[in-house]
C-alpha cells in the first residue's frame, strides 16, 4: 500500500461511524467587529500602516506620477521597476518620457532569468498596483501577474504600491466575498502589510529583513 | 475593563474565563450544608475547616461534616491514577446524599468535584447523574459565602496589608481569585497589595512538585520572593495546596511571612476568637 | 515500519536533568521572562475585547475540529485542487519517507544548494542534517532560525526561534562565525543577515517552506510571515517545496479570515503579519517569474496516531501560534531547549509523544503544575491541561494493558508506585483507615522526618497538626 492509501485507511478507520461537524461559520463575527463608517477607511489604514513603518500619501490619479518623481527625487533613487503592460505603468512612462535626468524606468517584462542578478542588485525601487486594501488590518492586497510579477513587490529595497480609495474594504472576509476568492485563486496572491520586519534579536522590531525596507503607498483619492 | 480580566500586577497575565454562562445561585440561604474538608486541610491546616464551619454556622446554618469523608480525589486523578481516582471519588459521592450544598474550603478541590467528577463517571450513567447532581450543588466556600450568604463583614481587626494567592485551576475553574477579592474588599481595615506575576502558579500542582523539584522550586521561589516584595504583612489563600507549597518555602527560606487561609482570616477579622 | 528518531531528539529522555541545567542559567532565565511578560502584554493588548477573542475562540476551535471531522476528505480535496493547480502532492508517512521525497527532487534538478523557509515540520524531519549528509546545503533564512543554525542549536521556541538569546550573544556570534565587525545594534545585525542570506537566495536551487494553513477549497497554501523570506523561498527559486502535517488542512478559503485572525494576534499580537502569501500554484506558462514547479509533501509523522482518539485528536487543532509556550511557567523558566524535542512547550508536551512514542518523552506529560495557563490563551481551544492529563493516565498504564492507545504506552509504568496509589485509595475510601491514618500522622506529627526527599529541597517539611478536622469537626459538631 501507498503512503497515501495507509494514511487515508487510518484515518478513515478512526472516522468510522462519525458524521462531519456541520458548518455553522459566525459570518458576524469575522466582519461586526471590523466595520467602518466609509469616511475613516483610509484614516485607519493609514494609521494601521504607518504604524509599522510604511509612508503614505493622498495624491490623485493625475498628480501620482508627479508626487513618485518627486519622492524618487527626495530618496535619490536612480531608477524605479514597473510593469510596462499595465495602465499605471504606461501612465507613469508617459510622464517620463522624453524628459531626460529623470530616474530610469526599467521594465519587467521578460522571465526573472534573464536579468536576475540585475533585479537582485541594482533595482533599488518598484511601483505596483494593488487590488485594493483593508482597513481592519492595513494590509494592501496583491495578486501578482503576467503584466506585473511576484518579485517586483518582494526584490527591490522600496516598494511604491498604488491604491484606489474606493478599492478600500472593511475586513479581509468582505474582500474574499466581494472578489470571490473561493472561485479562482491566482498562482499568487498576497496580503502586503508594511516593509519586511523582524523581532527576533531579543523583540526588538528591525525593519527591511528580507523584503523591501520601505513601502510607500500612494493613495488616489478619486479613484 | 471587564472585571473578567485578572489584572493583579504589572506583568500579571492576565486571565478572562471562558465566557460560562454566569452561575446561577440560590436566592435564599439554605438551613444545612454539607463540609468537606479535604485532605489537606484535614491534616495541615485544620482550624481553617473549623473557621470555616463558624463562618457558616454564624450565618444560621447548620454544617454537617461526615466523619467518613477523605479526600476529593484530586492527586491521583491528576497523576494519571484515574482508576484510583474514581473510587475515591466513589467513596465521598456516596457521604453527601441529601439535596444540602457542598461547601469546600479548599478551591482546587472544590474545582475537582464540580467539574472533574462527571469525566470520572462518564461511563456509569447512574453515578454519573449523582455525580452531576452533586457538582450543581458545590460551591467554594468565599463563593457560598458572598453569593447564597450575601455576607456584610464588619472588619474588626488593625489595618494590616494582605497579598491574595489563588490556586490556578480554581481560580480558572471556580472564579476564586473574584470571590476572595471581593469578600476582602468588605474589610475596610485590610488593604490587598498587587505581587508581581500574581496570576503565575506558585508551582505546587500536586504531585508536580515531587516529581519535578527542580522546576516546582524555582516557582515557588520566584513567587515567595514576589509576595516578600509586595508589602503584604501576610498572604491569604483559600487553596490549601498553595498554602502548604508557598508556607513551606518561607519556611525554609527563614522569611517572616505566612500564608493563612482566607476563612481563618475572615473569621479572625470579624470577630471571632479563637 | 520503523519511525526514526532524529538524534538531535534523544535529549528529551532528559528532559529533567535538561531542566536542572537550564534552572541554573540566570542569563536564560532573564532572556525569557523579559521576552514572555513582552508576548503576552502583546498579545493581550491585540485582543482587549473580552467578547471577540472568547467567541473568536469558540469559533477557532470549531473551524478546526470541522476541518478534521472531515480530514481524510479533505486532504483528499486538498489533493485534487493541487494537481489541478500544477502542485505536486507527496505523501509520507514517516520522516524517512518524507526526506527521501525531499532527496529525491534535489536530486531530480542536481541542486546543490537549499534555502529554507521557516518550517517545523522541516525541524520534525531534521532536514537539514539530512540533506546535509548528502552533501546538499542547507540554510534557514528565517533570522531566528538562522541565528541559531549558525550556533548549532535547535529552535527554541516556534515562533521565535532565538528567542533565549539576547543581542550581546548574536552579536558575539555573528562576529565569531561571520567575521563581522563587533555591533550590538539590532539593525545592523539584521542588515548583515539581510545581505549574507540575499546572496542565498539568489543562488539557491530549491526553496522550501513550511505552510501555515492548506485550503481544500481552493487548492491554497498559506503562509503567514513578517521577514520575507517565506515569499522568497517560494518564489525566488525555480523550485519550492513545502512540508506540512496532514492536519494543516481547512475546509474553505473563508475559515482562514478567523485562524489568521487567532494566529497573528495570539503569536505576536499582531493584527495580521507584514505578509500572508497565498500560493496556488506554480508559474504558468506566460508567468516572468515564480517557481517552476511546487511541491507539497504531506506528512503523518504520529498524527494519526492522535487522530485516532477522540480527546487526543485535539491535538491537532492546533495552528502552532506559540501561545501556550508564552504564557507557561514552565516554559518560561527553563526555555525550549531543555524539553529536547521539536516543538516545547505545553504544545510540545502534548503533540511530542505522539511523534516520537511516550518511550521517548516519558517526564514530559508530569512537567506541569496544571495551572492550566496554556489551555486559556489556546487560540483554538485544545484542553491542554486535559490532554497532559489524560498521557499521564497513558503513561503510567501497565505495559499489558491491551487497549493500545499510543506508541510508547505504560513508559512510566512501576509496580511500585500503582501499588502507592492502591494503597492511597484503600486509605482513602475506608474511613477506619482513614482515621487511624489520621489519628497516627497528628499523634506522631513530632515524628515527622526533616528530610523528605524532593519536597525538602525547597521546602521545610510540613508538619500534620496537632488534631485533625475530623477530630475538631466531630467535637465541636457533636451535641449540635
Amino acid at each position: 500500500m501507498s503512503a497515501k492509501a495507509n494514511i487515508l485507511a487510518k484515518l478513515r478507520n478512526s472516522l468510522a461511524g462519525t458524521q462531519p461537524i456541520a458548518d455553522d461559520y459566525d459570518v458576524a463575527l469575522v466582519t461586526e467587529p471590523w466595520r467602518y463608517p466609509a469616511g475613516e477607511r483610509i484614516s485607519r489604514l493609514r494609521q494601521l500602516m504607518e504604524a509599522v513603518h510604511t509612508e503614505t500619501h493622498l495624491t490623485t490619479t493625475t498628480d501620482w506620477p508627479a508626487l513618485v518623481e518627486r519622492l524618487l527625487a527626495v530618496r535619490q533613487l536612480p531608477s524605479l521597476l514597473i510593469a510596462p503592460g499595465t495602465p499605471h505603468g504606461a501612465q507613469l512612462a508617459a510622464h517620463f518620457a522624453g524628459r531626460p535626468g529623470l530616474p530610469v524606468l526599467k521594465a519587467y517584462d521578460r522571465p526573472v532569468e534573464e536579468w536576475k542578478a540585475e533585479l537582485f542588485d541594482d533595482t533599488p525601487a518598484s511601483l505596483t498596483g494593488t487590488l485594493g486594501a483593508i482597513a481592519a488590518t492595513g494590509s494592501l492586497i496583491l495578486w501578482p501577474d503576467r503584466h506585473e510579477p511576484r518579485l517586483m513587490s518582494l526584490v527591490p529595497p522600496v516598494h511604491f504600491a498604488l491604491l484606489k480609495a474606493s478599492q478600500i474594504r472593511d475586513n479581509l472576509y468582505e474582500v474574499m466575498q466581494e472578489q470571490r476568492w473561493a472561485a479562482g485563486m491566482p498562482t499568487n496572491a498576497l496580503l502586503v502589510s508594511g516593509p519586511s520586519k523582524t523581532a527576533d534579536i531579543e523583540q526588538v522590531l528591525a525593519y527591511g529583513a528580507h523584503g523591501p525596507k520601505d513601502l510607500i503607498v500612494l493613495i488616489l483619492e478619486d479613484a | 475593563m471587564s472585571d473578567l480580566f485578572y489584572d493583579a500586577a504589572p506583568n500579571a497575565t492576565r486571565v478572562a474565563p471562558p465566557l460560562p454562562t454566569p452561575r446561577q445561585y440560590p436566592a435564599h440561604k439554605p438551613a444545612n450544608v454539607y463540609l468537606f474538608g479535604t485532605c489537606v486541610l484535614d491534616l495541615f491546616f485544620p482550624e481553617a475547616g473549623m473557621d470555616a464551619i463558624r463562618l457558616l454556622e454564624r450565618e444560621g446554618i447548620r454544617v454537617h461534616f461526615p466523619q467518613a469523608q477523605s479526600c476529593c480525589g484530586q492527586p491521583a486523578y491528576t497523576s494519571g491514577y484515574t482508576d484510583e481516582a474514581r473510587e475515591v471519588a466513589r467513596a465521598q459521592l456516596a457521604l453527601f446524599e441529601q439535596d444540602w450544598p457542598l461547601v469546600v474550603p479548599s478551591g482546587s478541590c472544590a474545582g475537582m468535584v464540580r467539574h472533574h467528577y462527571a469525566e470520572l463517571f462518564k461511563d456509569e450513567p447512574e453515578t454519573l447523574a449523582r455525580a452531576r447532581a452533586l457538582a450543581e450543588r458545590t460551591f467554594e466556600l468565599a463563593e457560598f459565602l458572598l453569593y447564597i450568604c450575601k455576607v456584610e463583614f464588619q472588619d474588626q481587626g488593625a489595618p494590616t496589608r494582605i497579598a491574595l494567592h489563588t490556586s490556578c485551576s480554581a481560580r480558572r475553574e471556580m472564579n476564586t481569585h473574584l470571590h476572595g477579592r471581593a469578600l476582602l474588599a468588605q474589610l475596610t481595615g485590610v488593604e490587598r497589595v498587587d505581587h508581581d506575576h500574581e496570576s503565575e502558579c506558585c508551582g505546587f500542582g500536586g504531585t508536580f512538585s515531587v516529581r519535578m523539584p527542580d522546576i516546582s522550586g524555582a516557582m515557588v521561589a520566584d513567587k515567595t520572593r514576589a509576595l516578600r516584595e509586595s508589602g503584604a504583612a501576610q498572604v491569604i489563600s483559600a487553596d490549601c495546596g498553595c498554602l502548604l507549597n508557598i508556607n513551606g518555602a518561607f519556611e525554609k527560606q527563614n522569611a517572616a511571612l505566612r500564608g493563612q487561609h482566607l476563612a481563618s482570616f475572615l473569621w479572625q477579622r470579624t470577630g471571632g476568637g479563637r | 515500519m520503523s519511525q526514526r528518531i532524529p538524534a538531535v531528539e534523544i535529549p528529551s529522555r532528559e528532559l529533567k536533568h535538561n531542566a536542572h541545567d537550564a534552572l541554573q542559567d540566570r542569563q536564560l532565565r532573564g532572556n525569557m521572562r523579559k521576552a514572555m511578560d513582552s508576548l503576552m502584554a502583546k498579545r493581550l493588548a491585540s485582543m482587549p475585547d473580552d467578547f471577540e477573542r472568547e467567541h473568536l475562540r469558540e469559533m477557532g476551535n470549531h473551524v478546526r475540529a470541522r476541518a478534521l471531522s472531515q480530514l481524510p476528505d479533505l486532504l483528499e480535496r486538498l489533493e485534487t485542487n493541487l494537481t489541478r493547480n500544477g502542485v505536486k502532492v507527496h505523501w509520507a508517512e514517516t520522516v524517512d519517507e518524507a526526506n527521501a521525497i525531499v532527496l529525491s527532487i534535489i536530486r531530480a534538478h542536481e541542486a546543490r544548494q537549499v534555502i529554507k523557509g521557516k518550517s517545523m515540520v522541516s525541524e520534525e524531519m531534521d532536514m537539514n542534517h539530512v540533506l546535509e549528509a548528502e552533501g546538499i546545503e542547507a540554510l534557514e533564512s528565517d533570522m531566528g532560525e538562522y541565528i541559531i543554525q549558525l550556533d548549532h542549536e535547535k529552535p527554541t521556541h516556534i515562533i521565535m526561534p532565538a528567542i533565549h538569546k539576547n543581542a550581546k550573544q548574536v552579536a558575539s556570534l555573528f562576529h565569531d562565525k561571520l567575521g563581522e565587525a563587533y555591533t550590538e545594534d539590532v539593525d545592523q545585525l539584521i542588515q548583515t543577515g539581510r545581505r549574507v542570506l540575499r546572496q542565498k537566495f539568489f543562488e539557491a536551487d530549491i526553496g522550501v517552506s513550511g505552510v501555515n494553513f492548506a485550503v481544500a477549497e481552493t487548492g491554497t497554501l498559506l503562509l503567514v510571515e513578517n521577514e520575507g523570506n517565506g515569499r522568497m523561498s517560494t518564489t525566488v527559486p525555480p523550485v519550492h517545496i513545502a512540508v506540512t502535517g496532514i492536519e494543516k488542512v481547512v475546509e474553505n478559503l473563508r475559515d482562514v479570515v478567523p485562524l489568521l485572525s487567532l494566529l497573528t494576534r495570539s503569536a505576536l499580537g499582531q493584527g495580521i503579519t507584514t505578509y500572508v502569501n497565498m500560493i496556488s500554484g506554480p508559474r504558468k506558462s506566460d508567468e516572468l517569474d515564480g517557481p517552476r514547479e511546487v511541491h507539497l509533501v504531506l506528512l503523518d509523522n504520529g498524527r494519526s496516531q492522535a487522530f485516532a482518539d477522540g480527546e487526543l485528536r485535539q491535538t491537532l487543532n492546533c495552528i502552532r501560534c506559540g501561545a501556550c509556550m508564552n504564557h507557561c511557567p514552565v516554559y518560561t523558566r527553563i526555555g525550549g531547549q531543555a524539553y529536547g524535542t521539536v516543538y516545547p512547550g505545553p504544545i510540545g508536551k502534548i503533540i511530542s509523544p505522539h511523534l516520537m512514542g511516550l518511550e521517548n518523552t516519558p517526564d514530559h506529560p508530569s512537567a506541569s503544575s496544571l495551572c492550566g495557563a496554556c489551555g486559556e490563551v489556546c487560540p483554538v481551544k485544545i484542553p491542554i491541561p486535559a490532554l497532559l492529563r489524560r498521557l499521564r493516565e497513558e503513561n503510567v498504564k501497565s505495559p499489558d494493558d491491551p487497549h493500545k492507545v499510543m506508541r510508547g504506552q505504560g513508559s512510566k509504568y512501576s509496580a511500585s508506585e500503582r501499588l502507592l496509589w492502591k494503597g492511597w485509595r484503600l486509605l482513602n475510601t475506608s474511613p477506619l483507615a482513614y482515621r487511624a491514618f489520621g489519628l497516627l500522622a497528628t499523634r506522631l506529627r513530632g515524628l515527622t522526618p526533616n528530610q523528605l526527599g524532593p519536597w525538602t529541597q525547597h521546602h521545610s517539611a510540613p508538619k500534620p497538626a496537632a488534631r485533625s478536622l475530623h477530630e475538631l469537626a466531630r467535637e465541636h459538631l457533636e451535641g449540635k
